[in-house]
């Protein structure tokens, strides 16, 4: 597992290499908080890319995050989730708080336009 | 066609992708679609979640062991996940969706929503101080 930051326009783009489970969901907690912090970002999205496995601990992770930034007016979004990341976010109701929109171009395109 | 194995591994994090793994390898010899496969591991990985979060607590040491048990009987899938933890006070109010003993974690209390999402049927056996043992199966298309 590993993640990767990039920052722009005002969002924090954290592209999570591997499986979210139980093992792995407080490393990318954490990895993400530290940067988040660092950043002048105001959002934070979460690029499924590159995940292979993701089970309820992963919503659990995002919802922390979602919850997070809620106290800072920011808002959280995903990219680039599969056909099988897709199916956690429809049944936890997350897709619902989390916007899902296919990559950061679109968000930008979005963002000030009803999102 | 019927099959079975059977094993136990320690309930320490490290363990998680490499049970729902084989629980998935297991289960490939009904060649299911990808999506299937998907679906079987995940449920694993929510069950054995549950095991070590909630059956053990924190502070697992080499004393506490999960069960996983596979048996392929014609086009089905089953699957058992046994722990000898503290067992689950309500059954019915753990499967309610959102439901979670530890929201400070971020647990998103959908651990059995998913199971029951993804498996055909899902069985909860648990006793106080002795355990819990979930079986679930799943019809795989052929």
């Amino acid at each position: 597992m590993k993640v990767t930051f990039v920052e722009r326009n005002g969002n924090l783009v954290a592209k999570i290499r591997g499986e979210i489970d139980h093992h792995t969901a407080q490393n990318i907690k954490n990895s993400i908080t530290n940067e988040f912090a660092k950043s002048n970002a105001k959002n934070i999205v979460f690029d499924f890319a590159h995940v292979s496995f993701m089970d309820s601990s992963g919503i659990g992770m995002v919802i922390g995050r979602y919850k997070e930034l809620q106290k800072s007016g920011g808002r959280v979004f995903a990219i680039n989730i599969g056909a099988e990341i897709g199916r956690i976010f429809e049944i936890s109701g997350l897709k619902r708080i989390v916007p899902c929109f296919a990559g950061l171009d679109e968000i930008e395109n979005n963002l000030g336009v009803g999102i | 066609m019927q099959n079975i194995f059977e094993m136990k591994f320690l309930a320490i994090s490290q363990n998680q992708a490499f049970a729902r793994v084989c629980a998935a390898a297991f289960a490939a010899q009904l060649n299911p679609t990808l999506a299937e496969l998907n679906e079987v591991k995940t449920a694993v990985s929510e069950a054995v979640t549950n095991a070590m979060i909630h059956g053990y607590g924190a502070g697992c040491d080499d004393e506490k062991w999960i069960y996983l048990r596979c048996q392929i009987l014609d086009n089905e899938i089953w699957v058992e996940i046994e722990d000898k933890g503290m067992g689950i006070n309500d059954i019915a109010a753990a499967r309610e969706p959102l439901y979670t003993t530890k929201p400070d974690e971020e647990r998103s209390g959908m651990g059995f929503t998913v199971m029951e999402e993804f498996m055909d049927e899902v069985v909860v056996h648990s006793a106080l101080g002795e355990g819990t043992v979930v079986k679930m199966s799943k019809k795989i298309t052929q």
